[in-house]
């Protein structure tokens, strides 16, 4: 019987122990386990412009438009307290849309962000296109626009 | 029908994941049950060489 | 609980348990099959895609499912010396990889088409990779030493010290930013997706929890038959007798 309780003690120290360590790990490593910076964080925090960054938010109602050489995508993503501009050339996703959620990995130079590579982040509401119609038509939509 | 199996352009990616998750589950459950029916014929053989007391 | 520590007893629960896990699974997931690829919409902005979240998402709740269960037989063996919860542990090992296998390979192939990429280092697809390297540790280390007994109890320890990844995985989504997005079904505030998605999803999900009962119960046959051949051989081969299927414990 002791022995059992000594067993069963000292795995739950280990377990608090361990509990602990991976806690003030992750939060040390906070800033690194982050995917991406909001807008607000790219105007407000000095990063290099040489440094690789992933921007997220969403695209702006409006602002997406094909530049003069006809494969550069230039489109404005906000968070709604800041926005910044992003050129991109290549191919978006298939969700990439006015309104959804990106992620843009690229530098940030001279206020705009120079994207290699644009992943769509879609949200966690899953319903058939009629329902989302429905929906939209009497107004309740909280969604993207 | 051809329809259905074009899955609007991402039959690349949905039949795969179908398909993956079948063979993977299908293949743990055969190899699973073959070595049941592996090791539990062994035990039997091996009580009968044994006399069986261990019935 | 401690009942189902005597092996006879376990066995022959699992016995007459065995035909509901596989009748469970085999309509579950047959009825989950029709409802994922026939029955249910598209979605409204994945369109035909969303059919891979019925095989994907099942697949990652067993992922993490198993991997508890596999940590709770390991503590219950290392306090109680349960055999029979290490062996359930054992024997979970293989069922949690290949679940956690096919989220992340069926993740990957809903990714591709929706966010553009296979794969990204984010907090949660991140997490389960790790989870997938926990299970195949769990797994060599088992079996890593000559003394099975050696072996039980250092896998064991692992299985213990990884359990602290699983709230991290369900939990990533939350505590960082990240590109999966958060939960849709186990959420405070109810699922939000639409019944007609829900119900191809549960389907899955308990198809998917039968059948590893259904995996666990043969596989755990096989391990009581390995030890109980293991035991005789060891009979046939030494003088005087040894003990079996006893405690290793000094």
């Amino acid at each position: 019987m002791k022995r059992k309780h000594q067993r069963m003690s000292l795995l739950g120290l280990a377990a608090l122990a361990i509990a602990g360590a991976a806690a003030l790990i992750l939060t040390a490593f906070e800033d690194n386990i982050v995917f991406f910076h909001s807008p607000t964080d790219l105007v407000t925090k000095e990063f290099s412009p040489t440094q690789r960054l992933r921007v997220g938010g969403l695209v702006e109602q409006g602002s997406v438009q094909k530049q003069g050489d006809g494969v550069t995508v230039r489109f404005v993503v906000t968070d709604t307290a800041e926005s910044v501009p992003i050129l991109f050339k290549g191919i978006l996703p298939d969700l990439f849309r006015e309104g959804q959620g990106i992620v843009a990995e690229g530098t940030f130079r001279n206020g705009v962000f120079q994207a290699s590579e644009v992943l769509a982040k879609h949200d966690e509401t899953y319903m058939p296109r009629e329902v989302a119609d429905a929906i939209k038509a009497t107004g309740q939509w909280k969604g993207d626009e | 029908m051809a329809e259905f199996f074009a899955m609007n352009g991402y039959a690349g990616f949905v039949w795969p994941a179908f398909g993956l998750s079948a063979v993977i589950l299908i293949g743990l459950f055969v190899s699973s049950l073959r070595a049941m029916r592996r090791t539990e014929a062994e035990l039997a053989a091996l009580k009968g060489t044994d006399g069986g007391e261990n019935a | 609980m401690h009942s189902f520590a005597n092996p006879t007893r376990f066995l022959r629960l699992t016995r007459a348990l065995q035909p509901w896990a596989a009748g469970v699974a085999l309509v579950c997931l047959a009825a989950g099959l029709y409802f994922s690829l026939f029955a249910s919409p598209a979605d409204y902005q994945q369109s035909e895609t969303v059919r891979i979240m019925y095989v994907h998402v099942p697949a990652a709740w067993m992922a993490m499912f198993c991997y508890v269960a596999m940590a709770a037989g390991s503590a219950s063996f290392l306090i109680w010396r349960h055999r029979v919860a290490d062996l359930v542990a054992k024997a979970t090992a293989p069922i949690g990889a290949s679940f956690t296998f096919l989220a992340l390979v069926t993740g990957s192939l809903w990714g591709k088409p929706m966010w553009g990429t296979w794969w990204v280092w984010d907090a949660r697809l991140t997490s389960v990779l790790i989870l997938f390297f926990l299970y195949l540790g769990y797994m060599a280390l088992y079996n890593a030493f000559d003394d099975q007994a050696r072996g039980a109890r250092a896998a064991s320890v692992l299985a213990l010290v990884g359990v602290v990844n699983v709230p991290i995985i369900k939990f990533s989504v939350d505590w960082w930013n990240t590109l999966h997005q958060p939960a849709s079904v186990v959420r405070l505030d109810g699922p939000s997706i639409h019944p007609s998605m829900l119900t191809p999803l549960l389907l899955m999900a308990v198809g998917y929890t039968a059948f590893y009962a259904w995996v666990l119960f043969l596989r755990v046959r096989t391990e009581f038959a390995a030890e109980k051949i293991r035991a005789l051989r060891f009979r046939q081969a030494a003088v005087p007798p040894a003990r079996e299927l006893k405690s290793q414990e000094g």
